[in-house]
């Protein structure tokens, strides 16, 4: 194998945009499809409204990203998609937000259904305010084919999305997802940026992972402004994404047992998630940690005696979560329902490019905390949850080996906070730097949350990309349901649990 | 089967006392923001400007102070962390929610008005039961989240006849989450339409409110009344605690006064 063209370059690292070489297209399209089929990862794919395009590929295993750009000279190119599927969605949110057509795209549909932000028709030939989910939908056809359509309302507390099943009987042959309705444009409104609102607008773009997206904002800027973040502060984020962590897994798994009518762990995990959930309010005053961080460090720090109060309840959560989740491990009725349902074939979900917890239960041996380590997951390493399966079972199993290795990081850290002193309150960054390029990952509760970013030559952002684990996933929820019945749909989709508006933006 | 039977008792009871008595609220919660009684610096207009959603207006005679819009803040201490004198604070009075959207900006040294309670022909409709059904409509799934909250048996929301529903014709009203994105606008309408007369709206969290951090975009229409709702109840929050959501469902139902 040659050396790559790509450079390389470290998790919230910021180059000068001269550094990050630009490639013919047609030599751009061969290295990012050599490098997939060599085993990197396509972290991110994105264009901006010069038309020209970016990609990152994530060499996990060597801990280090690949960056090359390409400038196309018409709004059309080959797509990337029919040699490497992981492209498919970026390829039609490309195509989607600057007109930009991947000749031979195999599933060219659009993603969020907004208007495109180049002037004109956009990549459909289509011009003025799409109709959301109205698409071509893929068809069955036969005796005894039916089409099921739901959404976007759902019969619950659940965010708006529309799903098409072909089925057979009971039986799911196809599933296609629409979304876009959470959409409320938030990579158009941080253009020109940083505006005082990006960091809101961050931590809103999927609101159960306030600590993921925030911190991956937060690091951009530092990034770009060269800022330091004192170690301790670093360490108090740390805390901030574990507890989200901990309160979603917990969510997450009595909320399978919910789905499988396995009350005891259903209701009192349901409280419990609130238990891990009052810890971050202890820490910030918000239940989802709205607030906590700041570019250059914590708006609230952890002083001594509050690390020790934590530490305290943390036990006692942490006690409580797992009497509540062992119950369920316990229970055969349970275990047999979670094996039987929603696998997900490890060959196709590294093609496709899962990440996170659907990955890692599918075998998938990556985390961007291990992997591309920065922060406090330098001192303390964690160890990713595995599983083999790729079933409901195996996500379930996931997210509690993460639970307990959550569990250890805060404890560890709470005790470190609690004998030293707390960092003075981070005042405003330097000035960006301009014609910089910059990537920052981080290990949310789902998965691999990326932000990038490209300043211009004032420094104001070109363009703002931000990719939450949702968008790689959902691809995969769709094929864990192929054969499956179709009444057991709520369990698969809880078993992702994927954001919709961290997917529309 | 005995182990569920002991974990029930190690988890023991625990259905808050709520309304009874109060939940101990975190000592950094931040509730209504006041602006304290020590006297704005003269000509100072930090917080106003430090804001990002431009919740905060000055008076124009000096005197009437600054004006602080519930509806537009996203509790973020942009403010407070601006204030030179301390003047501007967070309490910890959890009670936001208004029946009217011009309730939601005070003005310093008043009364905050607090919710009051349905009509009483609208409450005899009602009986003891109030159905909601949610929508959300393009927020960040926060302001969900803790409207989720009081189904679990911490809050119980079901002790009170509150209860949500998954179907409109079941429902005696809505709660709308989110800046009603341009993509949700007709399912929006459509839901609104199919929840039988007579009904209500309650509009939960800044975006719900006016937007929220969207307040600008195109993409959204400025939450449940920006997209034609009539709204009989604003309660604010990015997202609001559930102890704040479960007070202006109680003040609605005139549970609690």
């Amino acid at each position: 194998m040659t050396a790559p063209v790509f450079v390389p370059m470290r998790n919230g690292q910021a180059l000068p945009l001269a550094q990050v070489p630009e490639l013919a297209p047609a030599e751009f399209r061969a290295e990012v499809v050599r490098g997939v089929r060599g085993g990197l990862r396509l972290a991110c794919l994105c264009a901006d409204r010069e038309l020209n395009l970016y990609a990152v590929l994530a060499a996990d295993r060597e801990g280090r990203l690949l960056a090359g750009r390409t400038r196309l000279d018409r709004p059309r190119y080959p797509a990337l998609t029919p040699d490497c599927p992981q492209a498919h969605l970026f390829e039609r949110e490309m195509a989607e937000q600057f007109a930009i057509v991947p000749e031979g795209h195999p599933w060219f549909k659009p993603v969020r259904f907004h208007r495109s932000w180049a002037e004109g028709r956009d990549a459909w030939d289509r011009a003025g305010d799409p109709e959301p989910a109205v698409a071509d939908f893929y068809q069955v056809k036969g005796e005894e084919v039916h089409e099921v359509a739901v959404g976007p309302v759902h019969a619950g507390v659940i965010e708006p999305g529309h799903f098409r099943f072909q089925c057979h009987g009971e039986t799911v042959f196809h599933l296609e997802i629409a979304l876009g309705y959470q959409h409320r444009g938030i990579e158009r409104a941080l253009e020109g940026g940083p505006h005082p609102l990006g960091m809101k607008m961050a931590e809103t773009a999927a609101g159960d992972s306030t600590a993921a997206h925030g911190w991956a904002w937060c690091r951009i800027l530092e990034a770009l402004a060269g800022a330091e973040v004192p170690p301790r502060s670093e360490r108090v984020r740390g805390v901030a994404l574990e507890l989200e962590r901990a309160a979603n897994h917990t969510g997450d798994l009595g909320a399978l047992a919910g789905d499988v009518g396995f009350l005891p762990t259903a209701s009192f995990c349901g409280r419990i998630r609130g238990d891990w959930l009052n810890l971050t309010a202890e820490a910030c005053g918000s239940r989802l940690g709205r607030d906590w961080l700041r570019p250059g460090g914590v708006r609230f720090d952890l002083d001594a005696e509050r690390a020790r109060c934590l530490a305290g309840r943390l036990e006692r959560t942490w006690a409580d979560t797992r009497d509540a989740v062992e119950l369920m491990w316990g229970a055969a009725s349970v275990l047999n329902r979670f094996e039987a349902a929603g696998a997900v074939d490890p060959v196709q979900a590294r093609d496709i490019g899962l990440v996170g917890v659907a990955a890692r239960a599918c075998g998938i041996d990556q985390d961007v905390r291990r992997d591309h380590p920065f922060g406090p997951y330098l001192q303390h390493p964690v160890t990713p949850g595995l599983a083999e399966s790729g079933n409901v079972h195996s996500r379930a199993w996931v997210r509690w080996l993460e639970l307990a290795e959550s569990h250890r990081f805060l404890r560890a850290a709470l005790e470190s906070l609690a004998g030293s002193e707390p960092d003075p309150r981070p005042g405003p960054l330097p000035p960006l730097a301009p014609e910089h390029f910059c990537v920052s990952l981080v290990e949310g509760w789902r998965g691999e949350v990326l932000h990038l970013a490209v300043t211009d030559a004032r420094g104001r952002f070109r363009r703002y990309k931000l990719v939450d684990p949702s968008f790689h996933n959902w691809f995969g929820l769709a094929l864990a349901l192929r054969g499956e019945q179709i009444s057991d749909f709520p369990l698969c989709n809880k078993s992702f649990n994927l954001s919709y508006c961290g997917h529309d933006l | 089967m005995i182990h569920i039977l002991l974990s029930r008792l190690r988890q023991g009871h625990r259905t808050l006392p709520y309304p009874k008595s109060l939940p101990v609220l975190p000592e950094r919660f931040r509730g209504r923001p006041e602006f304290g009684p020590g006297a704005c610096a003269e000509g100072c207009r930090a917080c106003a400007d430090a804001c990002p959603t431009g919740a905060i207006e000055l008076g124009l005679e000096l005197k009437r102070g600054p004006s602080l819009d519930l509806g537009r803040c996203l509790f973020c201490t942009e403010c407070t962390d601006a204030c030179p004198t301390e003047t501007l604070r967070f309490t910890q009075d959890h009670r936001l929610a208004a029946r009217r959207r011009e309730d939601l900006v005070q003005d310093p040294g008043q009364a905050p008005p607090l919710a009051e309670a349905l009509g009483r022909e609208l409450r005899r409709v009602l009986g003891r039961s109030l159905r909601l059904r949610v929508v959300s409509a393009g927020g960040c799934n926060g302001c969900e989240v803790d409207v989720n909250v009081l189904g679990t048996l911490a809050w119980d929301a079901g002790r009170f006849g509150i209860q949500f529903v998954a179907s409109p014709r079941h429902a005696d009203g809505l709660v709308i989450c989110g800046p009603v994105t341009a993509n949700m606008a007709l399912a929006v309408r459509k839901t609104y339409d199919a929840v039988p007369d007579p009904k209500i709206v309650i509009a939960v969290g800044a975006c719900a409110i006016g937007g929220g951090p969207y307040l600008h975009q195109a993409e959204q229409l400025g939450g449940a009344a920006g997209s034609g709702l009539p709204v009989d109840l604003f309660i604010p929050g990015c997202p609001p605690h559930p102890l704040t959501i479960l007070d202006g469902l109680l003040r609605l139902l005139g549970t609690i006064h």
